[in-house]
Order: structure tokens, then sequence, then C-alpha cells
């Protein structure tokens, strides 16, 4: 929240009426320079260096803060754990790919028809799974994921097991491959900054506070007259365009499109370990979380000791945080230094 | 009429929690609600609320039949209620709980607007100087008024209050006997679930009592009182009870 609630206890005393509100304006966007300074640092560092090579790891990393900044809306906000996010992310991979390579439509236009069918599926599913509660929802997620998969393995139209590939030519129009790999980085950096700013409106807003209560005690919130399963659905298609329309994007960068890197399980549960990391229920908690988890798997993948077993620290690092420091680092600092609170969002 | 109940009923399976229960609460009252533990009272304010559907019967709520009505639709028609173990939102602040209040209740406020409001309730139910402090910090006392100031900053038309004095020292039950009192001067009309007897025979306009799910006896607290149904439910045996209230009296 970007209010007087989150600071410092020690100027409540005189605190009322207009002076609060007052204190509320005055703070309104200090929560997002950290977060928006740290993007566009991102953006620009590989430009400074110059090499394509930082480039793509930046791509990685500002992938993960874009996926886990949009998961957290459901999962930090709302209190829904959401085990199949990739869902979204292959299910509009595959439409904007289908748009792209069969029907011949540019990647302006597949992207948001990729981040429509994402949204489209959430809503659906809102309606469908989201009366479940804790575990049972978390597990109705991982099936979807697998019932899509399997869906898509057997639709014709989409390639079936063997996918879709992109004809090389269709980066002509983007100036080139090289050239498209650049404007991929680009369109992704603006989409991450994007959903960061749209992960501290929703924080800030009466649409999310009417989520932090459902988060909370769901059933005190319904009684208070926050109306759950529509504040709850539209969280989850909030939470489910970003990854849609970057599903687009991903593939069009690949250049295929095949089930299952399209639906791995593993990366979901990847999201879940990046905004459990940094910090859930905040705006900066995903960022760091995302560099934190992608710049550790670097290290990993890159050390003979641990190359093949990465994911198992994955779990085990998932495991450490939930018995630690469940709020993760981003919430353990603001519990720890509450004077840092209002930057700290 | 602000509430009206025709024949309310709910059933647990083979369980039949309420039987009939049916009264008119005019504006402005203060109606008890008492009964031995396991009477159905807190039900009787699920039902009324949204929480549960009634198995039979109809709850008019203003006028309107509002029976199978969603919590949060009677919110919004202007009923608020708190809680008998007490549901703070933990990780949010006593004022960020209090802003909720305002924001989804019946007048629907902005943030801002709700502010200003949560401010007011808090210095009205004396927890402003928590304002800032996590709920889940405070203890059972000071929750409780939070569930009062959340169900106040809804300002309702109807107030559900479901043993706020319960847990409370002699000192903390007077001051929210106070605030009961006031919060009715303001044209709140309240029904209130109590145990402590007392305090809920001074406060109290009329007194419903529930035994067993079913509405037992209903008037002002002194007629109540002196009812043998009443007192049987109570104390089991009516002669033997109204013979130990004499002696009492005597000495």
């Amino acid at each position: 929240m970007s209010s007087p609630n989150d600071t410092q206890l020690a100027a409540t005393d005189t605190k009322t009426g207009l002076s609060a509100v007052l204190a509320q304006n005055a703070g309104s966007f200090v929560g997002l320079i950290l977060p928006v300074a740290i993007i566009l640092a991102l953006t620009i560092w590989p430009t400074i260096t110059g090499k394509d090579i930082t480039r793509e790891s930046i791509f990685t990393i500002m992938l993960s803060i874009a996926l886990a900044s949009s998961l957290n809306i459901l999962l930090g906000y709302t209190g829904y754990v959401s085990f199949g996010h990739v869902v979204f992310f292959g299910l509009g991979g595959y439409v904007g790919f289908y748009l792209m390579a069969v029907q011949g439509w540019s990647l302006w236009l597949a992207m948001p028809m990729g981040g429509l069918a994402a949204g489209l599926l959430a809503f659906l599913l809102g309606k469908a799974i989201l009366r479940l509660r804790g575990g049972y929802f978390a597990l109705a997620t991982i099936g979807v994921n697998e019932a899509m998969r399997a869906f898509i393995n057997n639709f014709k139209p989409f390639g079936g097991p063997v996918g879709m590939t992109l004809n090389f030519q269709v980066y002509k129009d983007y100036g080139g491959a090289a050239r498209a790999l650049s404007l991929a980085f680009y369109i992704l950096a603006a989409l991450t900054l994007l959903i960061v700013i749209i992960s501290y409106l929703v924080r800030t807003s009466k649409f999310g506070l009417g989520l932090l209560a459902i988060r909370e005690d769901e059933d005190a919130a319904e009684v208070m007259g926050v109306v759950a399963p529509s504040a709850k659905t539209w969280a989850y298609v909030l939470s489910a365009i970003l990854p849609g329309i970057i599903g687009v994007l991903f593939f069009f960068k690949n250049g295929s499109i095949e089930p299952v890197p399209a639906f791995r399980l593993n990366f979901s549960i990847e999201m879940i370990v990046m905004v459990m990391l940094g910090g859930q229920g905040t705006v900066l908690g995903p960022i760091i979380g995302g560099v934190g988890y992608q710049s550790l798997r670097g290290f990993l993948l890159t050390s003979p000791l641990f190359k093949n077993i990465q994911l198992a620290v994955a779990g085990a690092l998932l495991l450490v945080i939930v018995l630690f420091v469940p709020a993760g680092l981003v919430g353990w600092l603001r519990n720890r230094f509450p004077a840092l609170r209002r930057v700290l969002q | 009429m602000i509430l009206q109940l025709e024949g309310v009923s709910k059933n647990f399976g083979g369980l039949r929690a309420l039987s009939d229960v049916t009264f008119d609460l005019p504006e402005g009252q203060i109606l008890g609600l008492i009964g031995p533990n396991g009477a159905g009272k807190t039900t009787l304010f699920n039902s009324i609320s949204g929480v549960y559907t009634p198995t039979e019967g109809r709850v008019i709520f203003r006028g309107q039949d509002v029976t199978r009505n969603k919590p949060y639709e009677m919110a919004k028609l202007g009923m608020a209620r708190t809680h008998q173990i007490v549901r703070p939102l933990n990780e949010l602040t006593v004022r960020e709980n209090v802003i909720a209040g305002s924001c989804f209740g019946r007048e629907g406020h902005g943030l801002k607007a709700a502010g200003k409001i949560a401010d007011e309730v808090l210095e009205f139910v004396g927890l402003a100087p928590r304002s800032d402090q996590l709920a889940g910090s405070l203890n059972v006392g000071q929750k409780k008024r939070l569930e009062m100031a959340r169900a106040l900053a809804a300002r309702p038309y109807l107030l559900l209050l479901d043993e706020v004095l319960a847990g409370l020292n002699p000192s903390e039950i007077g001051h929210m006997v106070d605030i009961v009192r006031s919060i009715r001067d303001q044209g709140v009309t309240i029904i209130m679930i109590e145990h402590v007897m007392k305090a809920v025979m001074s406060v109290s306009d009329r007194l419903l009592v529930l035994d067993y799910g079913s509405q037992i006896a209903e008037g002002t607290p002194h007629d109540v009182a002196n009812d043998p149904k009443v007192i049987e439910a109570y104390l089991g045996d009516p002669d033997l009870a109204l013979r130990l209230m004499r002696d009492e009296t005597r000495a």
C-alpha cells in the first residue's frame, strides 16, 4: 500500500484525518522507484556492454521477472498458489505462434492475441476452479496444465507433438534475425516494465486491498463486502495476460514451438521459487527473486558439481525459504526495518 | 422494521441448528441474543448475514427479501458484523483493516475517503495510536475493538456483534459497553450475542433467548430474566433456580 499505513510506528500518534491523506499523497510513488530503476538498469546494461551474450542472459532474467511479477498478483496478493501458471505462457505462445506461422500475422498483432487467449482461459478457469481453496486449487492448476499439454499434443492445427516452426523469412520483416533478437529484447523490457507498474498499481489500489483481504481471510473479506469470486477471477486474468503475451514473444524469438517446452511444469515451479525468494506480495520481491534465482541458476549450470542437479537445488531452496523466511527477502527486510517499508513496496 | 425473520430454520444434515425463528426488529434498538452454548446464536447470525442460507423461512432486511443473499451482498446493503473468534487481516495494518471495511461496505468509498473514515473510527474505538501496527500484533481486547472498528467503518444500518465482550477484563467491558451504546445513539440498530449477562441486560432494549435452536423467550430484559423457561434453559431445574434466586435476593 502506498499509504501512511506502512510508515514508521513512531509517526502514528499525532496523525489524523487530513494530514494522513496528505502523507499518503506525498509518498505515492516512492515504492515504484526501486523496481523501475532495476528494470531500466537491466535494459540499458547490454547496450552499454555491447555484448549479445549479455543481452541474452538478461533476456532470461527479464523473462523471469515478468512472469514472477505476473504470478505474484495471484500468489502474493490474492494468496492462491498456481502451480501450473506456465499454461498461460504456453497457450499464449501457441495461439500467437499459430497466427504468425500459419496465418502470416505480424508479431505486433499476434502478441495481443496470445495475451487475450491466456486471459480468456484464466477467466473460464477462474469461474470453474477458483472456488477451490488452498491445496485443491494448486492441484487443479497442475491438472489444467497437463490437460492443456495433452490437448495441444493431439491438436493437428497446432502441429500435434511436433509443434510448429517459423519460416526464417519471417524475420526479414523485422530487419533480419539479428535485429529481431534485439527487438525481442526491448519489447520484453517494455512488457516487464509494464507488468511491474501494473503490479504496483494493483497493490496500491482498492482492488488490491480487496485481494489482500482475500489472502488474509477470504470468509472475513466476504463478510466485509469484498466480492471475492469476481475479485479472484480478475486477479487470475490479470496474472495470465502478460505471460500469454510473453509466450508469443519468446517462441517468436525461439523460431519453433513444441508442447513439452511450452508447458514445462518445472518452469511453473521456478516461478513460484522466484516469487517466494524475493518476497511474495511485494512489488519488488519478484524482481529481486528473478534476478537472484537466475544468477544462482547460471552459476549452478556452469558449475561441474551442480549442473545436473540444478532443479534439486531450486527445490531445496524453496524448502528453506518456506521454512525459515516465508516472507522472502523483501518481506524480511520490511519486517526487520519498518523504516524501509515506504521504499520497499 | 429494519429486519424481519419469518420462520427461519437451518439444518446441517440431520441436525436442526435453528428451528422456526421469527422476530421483528425495529430500527434503532439493541436486541440482545442470549442462550446457552450451542443454542444456535452464531448460526442465526450466519443465517442473517448470508454466510449460511436458511433451510426454511425468509429473512427480510429493510423491506427486501435477502434470504439467499451472499455475505458481500449483505455488506453492500448495510449489514456489518463482528466475529466471535476475531478475524483480523493479520498481515495488514490496523488502519488498512478499517479502510477495507469502509471501502467494501455499504458506502463503497475510495481509498482516500476510506482513510478519513478509518481515522475517525479508530479514534472512536480508541485504537488510533495503533493505526500503523500490524493487526496480528494486537492483543485480544484490541482485536475485538478492531473488529468493531472495521464493521463501523462500513457505516452499516444493522450491526451484528458476536460476543464482543467475551475475554475482556472488567474495565475493557465497561469501555466496550459505552461504545455499543453510543453506536446505537448514532442510529445504528444492533443485535448482540452476549454471555456477560449483567452487560447485556443493561444495554439491550429487548432480549431474545435461544435454546436448542428454538426461541424460548422474547421481551424486555426484566421479563426474560424472570421467565421460568429461560432459567430452566440456563440452570436446569426451574423451581430450584427460582428458589435460589429468591434466596439470593433475600440475602
